[in-house]
Parts: C-alpha cells; structure tokens; sequence
C-alpha cells in the first residue's frame, strides 16, 4: 500500500480510495493476497514432497542404531555417527566403484552426445531425400522401450559373430561380449544409447534455429562443410551440447538397465546399490556375529543411495542453469 | 545457355548438400539399422519361437502364437500387471500433463524465490532413472521392509487422529486414502519436471499484449486461459505425452518390465519374454496414436 507520486500529486490513502470504489479495492487486494498465500502453500508442499526422500536418508543415515527404534526421534538424529557412511563405503567399494562411474558415465555422454550432434546438425541443416523418413525413425527410437529390443540385443552380444567369422577362430564358438563394455560403446557412437533421440531432438531443433547468413559468409569465404561446422557452427552450439552432456551423464550414471545388459563386468555405483541390503546383511553376520533388523539394513540402503546421488546433486547445483535452458533455447516443439 | 548452366550448377549444390546431410546422419542411419531395426525385428520373430540355447548359440524354433497366447491366457499375472500398468499410464499421463501445466503457470507469474522453486520441481529429473525414486520397491525384500517400518511408524503416530476418526464416524479408512493420494501425487510431481519446463517454454512464447487485450475486451482469467494460453501451448502436449509415456520404460517400479527383465534373465525365456515387450510396445504405440489424434483433431482442430 505504498503511496504513489503521479504528477506531483499525493494518490488519496488506501481505505478512502477504497471507499471511492465501493469496496472494489479491498476486495481485490484480499483476493490476491488470499492467491498469493495458497500459491506459496502449494509450492511449499510440492517441494516438501521433492525434498523429503532425500532429508529423510539424510537423517536416517546420520542416526546410531539406537536412534532407529527410539519413537521419540522421527527427523533429527540424537547420536551423530558416520559410522553407516565408513560401513556402506567399505561394501559396495566407494572410491572404485565411484572412479569407474565417473569414467564411464563421462565416456558415453561424450560419445554419445559427440554423435547426436552430428546427426542434430544434418537434420537441422541439410535438406535430403528420405529426410522425414529419416527424423521418424528418430521419433521412433524414442518410443520403442528399450525392452523390447533387450531380449535380441542380449543373445546378439552374448554369442556375438559377424557372419560366422568368429566361430571359425573360436573353435566354433561364438564370442561372449556381455561382460564387456564395447557393445554399449558402439550404441553410443550410433546414436542408441539411452534417451539419444532425445538429444537428437533437442540438437536439431537449435541448429535449425541458428541463422542460416552465418554459414553462407563461412562459405562464401570459402569454408567447406565440415570447416564450416567446426569453426563457426559448434562454438554457436556450446551451451545446448553442454546441457546434453549434462543430460546424458546423470542419466548414465542412475542408469540400472544398459548397465546390468552390457556393463556387468564394472563395479558401477547403480548396481552396487542394488544389492546392497543383502550384502550388508552378510557382512554383520559373519563379521560381527549379528543379525540385523530391516530397520538397520534400510538404513543401509539410505545411506548408499545418498552417496550415489551426492556427486549428482553437486553437478546439479553449480550446473542447474544449463539443464534447464537448453529445454528453453531448444524449444523442444514438434 | 547460362540459365541451363545456372540450374546444373544449382542441382550440383543440392547433391552435394544432399550428400552431405547423409554424411552427418550416416552414425544414426548405421545405429538405427543395427541396432534397432534388425533387432527390433529379431525379437519380433523370437516372439513367435522357442528358442533354445547351447554353447554354439542360440536357436529359435517356429511355434506360432503360443507365447502370445501363454502371456493372455495361461500365465497367471501377466494380464493383470498389463492392466494396471495401463491405468497407470493413462491417468498419470492425464495428472501429469495437468499438474505440470498448472504449476508452469503458476512459475510463469513473478514472485520471489521462483529460481529456487523452479530448480527443485527440476531436481528429480536429474536423480529420476531409477536408484533413488526406484530402490524402495526395487525388490520384495524392500518392499517388506518398507510396509514394516510404514505400519509401525503410522500407528504411533496416528493413533490419537485414528480416535477422532473412530469418534466422528469416518473410520480409519480415510487416513489409508489421505496416505495413498499423498504418495501418487508425490510420484506424479516427481516425474513431471521436465514437462513443467517444456509447458514453461511455450508459456513464455506467449506475447503478453494478447493477455492485455483479452483483459481490455473484458475476458476473465479463466476464460483467458482456454481461449488463449491453451490453444497456443496445445501443441506442446503432444511433446509432454510422449515424454510422459516413455518415462514410463524406465522406471524401477514398472512391473511388467520388472517381470520381462526376470523371464529373460532367470528364467532364459527369451521367446516369451520377447513376446510380453512386444505387446508392451504395441500398447504404448496405441496409447501415443489415440492421444496423438485426441490432441490433433480435437483439441488444435476446435481452433482454427
């Protein structure tokens, strides 16, 4: 209710311009504070529903086990241990299973992202034949489950042969390339990783948007394609491909699905924490002589889920910007 | 002459850009023919075979139907986990396209704190493919753990509430159904970061001298919203349907993928499993066809 200045003169006070109005005036200024107070009280539960699952591992993981069976305690821990972080980090091999993610969640996005930028910029770009045929069948990668094609792609590279040529150097065998990581290498540099035609998408709806005189002067100068692409294209490109790294990197690292079908000879953090109940279970009796309670071995599973989410929250808060952005710059429109 | 010449050159240049484009695609085209295509229908043709496996590989045998018809008649919860899994899909698709696009609107006005506001609805999309929305109900295991620690803890809490209940004539039950819409819609929320953001983007597209003119001509709010903000977002819903749908291969919970991942693995059953994502697939591209048309004919078509 600020007075304001208009002109010189002093506006008349709240209540008698309310007077003026009939009433109009309050009755407005009550609606929209009565909005503003629902919109803050619906924003705050939202975010308390986002925020809860991690605050409460947070607690449960800080708490000694007394403090799991003492009712009186429901958020904040009374006896502060670390204790759970040393135990969880000793079974599921932290420091080497967190190195082996890094590496890999970092490989694939580079690879990944590395090729759906080129493909981004022919679809955005270039005009072809076949070239709606081409961008449906992106569409189409993204709506097949990755399910459906698990079952064939899993016999493939469990007896993997390109057209009997193994066999005929393995004794009749074919190769066994489950455990390795080179098949999901060479999904990732074709474009079939997880959510790629996403990135595709994304890529191709910035190129497109980029103003087309900028390449013309590039090759009037004489640039060719690739120069062109390289040299004034991609620097333009920066912030959207960083996003899809970004993307494609906490996606990679969450990820069960590619890596129990082609990762399983890594210590990666994701399965790591899938087995983490039992292990735990294991490791008190035989260690210790104790029988844990569900209670106990959920604290377990917190625990081990917040340091697998850690290094992601930190990405997260120095890097929010770019996540959210290149949905914006992008448009994402059909 | 020259203009013959003009037009070679000019058709030079579309080959060449042509060629081009290919050279850019060409990593999507190999993928997508071998990686996708060919197994795609691999396990379209495994769906109708049984398929053996020794030390040489892997051998399907022709045996028609019978995987299909084993997943719709003789195994015992298949159809029930589809059906469910097909209610889910399509009332959180609905609740989620709604949710979101409300709270894009709401994130659309200025207030204070918007940024931080806005970086929370986002978060799970970063911690969403699974471990930390996932793990509870990743395995029986948890799950009983989880039901023993929720019973215990609901009961000391609630038990004076459960007596005003008891008292006024409601009955417990109505604490159970408090509990159970708090929890779908803590799981609707968190999957629908990434469509508040897209819903957002066309938001803010929106000039806001329409909103100025429609208040001039004396449209309320709410009739401002269906005939402005609706028509020009409605196209982004198809983007958000989808996005929405697919989300929903992904997820730790999703039972029917949870038991496809368990035929093929444990059981080695990769006919049948086959056959159970091939009628996952075809109903998710029935789910996007019909909302696809929903959204075009109905909703843009009214429009123009």
């Amino acid at each position: 209710m600020s007075k304001q200045v208009i002109e010189g003169h002093q506006l008349p006070s709240f209540w008698e311009r309310n007077r003026r109005s009939h009433g109009y005036l309050l009755r407005r200024e009550a609606r929209s504070k009565a909005y503003k107070f629902f919109r803050f009280l619906l924003l705050f539960a939202i975010c308390f529903l986002i925020l809860h699952p991690i605050l409460d591992k947070l607690s449960v993981s800080l708490m000694e086990e007394r403090d799991l069976y003492d009712s009186s305690i429901t958020a904040i821990p009374r006896h502060v241990t670390l204790d759970n972080y040393r135990i969880t980090s000793e079974q599921i091999y932290y420091p080497k299973a967190l190195l082996n993610t890094l590496w890999i969640s970092v490989l694939v996005a580079v690879l990944q992202v590395a090729a759906c930028t080129l493909v981004g910029y022919g679809f955005g770009r270039f005009e072809f034949p076949l070239k709606k045929l081409w961008f449906a069948a992106v569409i189409l990668i993204i709506i097949v489950p990755p399910q459906t094609i698990s079952t064939s792609l899993y016999l493939r590279f469990r007896y993997f042969d390109i057209f009997g040529i193994v066999k005929l150097f393995n004794k009749g065998e074919a190769l066994n390339l489950r455990g390795s990581s080179i098949p999901y290498y060479l999904m990732s540099i074709t474009c079939m990783g997880l959510k790629n035609g996403l990135y595709i998408f994304m890529l191709r709806q910035f190129f497109a948007s980029v103003p087309q005189s900028l390449e013309e002067a590039a090759y009037v100068d004489g640039c060719s394609v690739f120069r062109t692409f390289w040299q004034v294209i991609l620097p333009e490109a920066v912030p959207v491909i960083v996003s899809c790294l970004l993307f494609a990197f906490v996606w990679q690292w969450t990820d069960t699905f590619y890596a129990r079908l082609f990762l399983g000879g890594n210590t990666l953090l994701s399965m790591q924490v899938s087995g983490i109940a039992d292990r735990i279970g294991n490791y008190f009796s035989t260690q210790l002589g104790i029988q844990t309670s569900l209670g106990r071995r959920q604290q377990f599973v917190s625990t081990a889920t917040l340091m697998v989410v850690a290094p992601l929250l930190l990405v997260y808060l120095f890097a929010q910007k770019s996540f959210v952005e290149s949905i914006s710059t992008s448009g994402m429109k059909m | 002459m020259s203009g013959a010449r003009a037009r070679g050159r000019h058709l030079n240049v579309r080959t060449h850009r042509a060629i081009y484009g290919y050279l850019f695609i060409l990593p999507f085209i190999v993928g997508f023919l071998a990686f996708l295509v060919w197994p795609l229908f691999h396990s379209l043709w495994m769906s109708f075979c049984q398929v053996d496996i020794d030390a040489a590989g892997f051998h399907p045998n022709f045996i028609g139907i019978a995987n299909y018809s084993k997943a719709f008649t003789v195994d015992p919860e298949f159809n029930k986990l589809m059906s469910d899994e097909i209610f889910r899909i399509v009332t959180h698709t609905i609740a989620i396209l709604v949710i979101s696009l409300m709270i894009a609107i709401i994130l659309n006005q200025e207030f204070k704190g918007r940024a931080f506001v806005r970086a929370i609805f986002f978060l799970p999309v970063i911690l969403s493919s699974g471990v930390l929305v996932g793990l509870e109900t990743n395995n029986s295991l948890m799950q009983s753990i989880q039901s023993a620690i929720q019973d215990n803890a609901s009961f000391q809490l609630s038990d004076s509430v459960m007596n005003i209940l008891r008292l006024s004539g409601l009955g417990t039950g109505i604490l159970d159904v408090v509990g159970q819409v708090i929890s779908e819609v803590q799981d609707i929320v968190m999957a629908s970061g990434l469509q508040i953001i897209v819903f957002l983007t066309g938001l803010q597209g929106i000039p806001g001298s329409l909103y100025e003119a429609a208040d001039m001509e004396g449209c309320t709010r709410w009739e401002s919203f269906w005939k402005i903000t609706f028509p020009l977002i409605s196209p982004l819903l198809i983007v958000n349907i989808i996005y929405s749908v697919i989300d929903f291969f992904m997820k730790t919970d999703n039972e029917v993928m949870t038991k496809i991942n368990e035929t093929m693995v444990i059981n080695m059953d990769y006919g049948f499993a086959s056959a159970m994502a091939w009628i996952y697939f075809a109903v998710v591209i029935v789910i996007i066809g019909i909302a696809s048309l929903i959204v075009s004919k109905g909703v843009v078509g009214s429009y123009e």
